[in-house]
């Protein structure tokens, strides 16, 4: 175990209010059960991971988060509002940031436009400003690359414009789906380096990772998520040490 | 998609030299009416396309839209009480600026109450029943049409003189043609730089892309297919008054013929690509003109069908490429 020294902040104090909170919540694609009642909180100034094998439900959870899928029972909170049925796009102007699984940016558009696609629903220039220099201070490659069409960029520089263009809706939640997958090691360490610098400029994180080394390193709490349901969840110091994690998840 | 400006050069300079060994062999008027016709064409085919672009649907009905904006202009100027040439040049110019103000409103509020209740309810369904639904709202378009204006072919009133010319630079050419392209010109540099610079734009564009994404932006996907054919539906109603203006007549099954010319001007284009339509609508002008010219006027549709068939075979994304699924 190497890479454990991240997760220096102080786990925020559970007596206060989640900002997030899932309650029983079941999710289904039709005829496929793929949430069976997903409890789990996320707290003010936390990184919490989701980690799972593949099909697991880690990519529903957070779709059922952002509103890309409704659950057909249980309650999705933020703050003190039920959000279980509110659509993805009005969710955006709540604070609700979400870097897909895959990338999913507008390779068509230049990266200027795609950080803009970030901020569509912003009105204040000030605050706006503040959040492109933000945004270009974490991925000086973004700036350099800011008239090229996206999807002329490589894999990581995708992955970089992705999260910067959810950290343009100014999120006070982010969610991650697997930010480092397919890419190369050296780019897997940054992508978590900027992870832990969001997180100490105030955004509250869940990360989906299949990178469970990785993401225990940064995240405070941690969830493991099997088909569907969720079968532990522990402080990552706790996860990291736990043999059937270690055995399953980390390689050990 | 790269920037190379050698190559963003090479296709316009391909085209203007076409262009003027067309000019040449056809005549200084003929090549006045490809490029009217061509307007046309390009102006209902920007509607096939931004349709196609952000939802992947062939709007049969689109073809009668810009029928259905023909007879609104006859409605409306026949009502008013015009019924020729307007001499007075204030008044032609505040009738040309409301007709095509209230044409192209109504045909865009059309456009959207067509989206909402004949397609938004099956936006999830096979791709065949859309489809199939297109072709009953032309249907019910045409049928509509010849329930108030009857079935025979009407007369409009084409208030711009059409014997009138002036001379531009040595060339005599008829002014409500050079109004036609000027104003066809004008729309679709203020589509483009809508399409290209606004933030509405740019989710129509992103939502082309990427609906899921795009909704993860903040974008209200239903919003912005919505605007999407009030502006393809208001060109198709503009492409009605021209249809008025230059030719003076019109009738119910209009919209099928102009539609399918237009169409391939789309698939010319390369479909979902706006700059493609306009340069594909354009192409088909030409095509028809010079087919005439050359003595096969009798087969020109045949020839445009052809066209279509050789680039769906051989260039299936167009000439300038399409734009679609393009996700990183
Ligand atoms: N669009 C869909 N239609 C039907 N079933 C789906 C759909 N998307 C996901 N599923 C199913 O739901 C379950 C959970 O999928 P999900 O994508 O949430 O898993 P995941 O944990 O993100 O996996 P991975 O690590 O591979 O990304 C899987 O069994 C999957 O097959
Ligand atoms: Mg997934």
């Amino acid at each position: 175990m190497t890479a454990t020294a991240g997760a220096a902040a102080p786990v925020a104090s559970q007596a206060e209010r989640p900002l997030l909170r899932l309650d029983d919540v079941h999710t289904f694609y039709v005829h496929v059960h793929a949430l069976q009642g997903i409890t789990l909180e996320v707290f003010p100034g936390e990184i919490v991971t989701l980690l799972g094998g593949n099909g697991a439900g880690k990519t529903t959870t957070l779709r059922t988060i952002s509103g890309m899928i409704h659950p057909r029972s249980g309650t999705v909170h933020f703050g003190d509002d039920d959000i279980t049925n509110v659509p993805a796009h009005k969710l955006v102007r709540r604070g609700v940031g979400h870097a897909p699984e895959g990338r999913r940016i507008f390779g068509r558009m230049t990266v200027l436009e795609n950080l803009q696609m970030g901020a569509y629903t912003r009105s204040n220039k000030d605050e706006l400003g503040a959040d492109f220099e933000r945004v270009f201070a974490l991925f000086p490659r973004l700036r350099e690359r800011s008239g090229q069409a996206g999807g002329t960029l490589s894999g990581g520089e995708q992955q970089m414009l992705a999260i910067g263009r959810a950290l343009m809706t100014h999120p006070k939640l982010l969610l991650l789906d697997e930010p480092s997958m397919g890419l190369a090691p050296i780019l897997v360490e940054q992508i978590f380096q900027v992870i832990r610098d969001i997180h100490a400029q105030g955004t509250t994180v869940l990360v989906v990772e299949q990178n469970a080394l990785m993401a225990l390193g940064v995240a405070h709490r941690g969830y493991i998520l099997q088909t569907g349901r969720i079968v532990l969840q522990d402080t990552a110091a706790n996860l990291r040490q736990n043999p059937e994690v270690q055995k399953a998840y980390l390689g050990g | 998609m790269t920037r190379r400006p050698g190559r963003a050069l090479l296709v316009p300079a391909i085209l203007l030299l076409l262009a003027t060994l067309d000019w040449s062999y056809v005549g200084t008027e003929q090549f006045v009416n490809a490029l009217t016709i061509g307007a046309v064409y390009a102006l209902i085919a920007l509607g096939y396309t931004m349709v196609y672009g952000i939802i992947e649907l062939i709007n049969f009905a689109h073809g009668d839209v810009f029928m259905v904006g023909s007879f609104v202009t006859y409605w409306l100027l026949s009502s008013l009480g015009f019924n020729g040439t307007i001499s007075d040049l204030p008044l032609l110019v505040v009738v040309l600026v409301g007709t095509f103000l209230a044409a192209m409103v109504v045909m865009g509020g059309i456009g959207v109450v067509i989206e909402r209740f004949a397609y938004r309810p099956l936006r999830n369904a096979p791709r065949l029943a859309p489809l199939i639904t297109a072709i009953g709202v032309s249907f019910i378009l045409q049928n509509i049409i010849q329930i108030f204006f009857g079935p025979s072919p009407i007369s409009a009133p084409q208030v711009i003189d059409v014997q009138a010319r002036v001379n531009l630079g040595g060339v005599d050419v008829s002014v409500v043609k050079l109004f036609v392209i000027a104003v066809a010109f004008i729309l679709m540099i203020a589509l483009q730089t809508f399409v290209s610079r606004t933030r509405m734009g740019r989710a129509m564009r992103s939502t082309a892309i990427d609906r899921d994404a795009a909704q993860l932006m903040g974008v209200d996907i239903n919003t912005t297919i919505a605007v999407t054919f009030f502006i393809g539906s208001a060109l198709a109603g503009a492409a009605g008054v021209v249809q008025v203006l230059y030719l003076g007549t019109t009738n119910f099954q209009l919209g099928f013929q102009a539609g399918l010319k237009a169409f391939t001007s789309a698939v010319l284009g390369g479909i979902g690509n706006i700059t493609g339509a306009a340069l594909g609508g354009f192409l088909i002008g030409f095509i028809e003109v010079n087919s005439t010219v050359a003595g096969f006027s009798r087969w020109s549709e045949a020839i445009v069908f052809g066209i279509l068939v050789l680039v769906l075979v051989f260039r299936p994304t167009g000439l300038l490429g399409q734009q679609l699924g393009e996700r990183a």
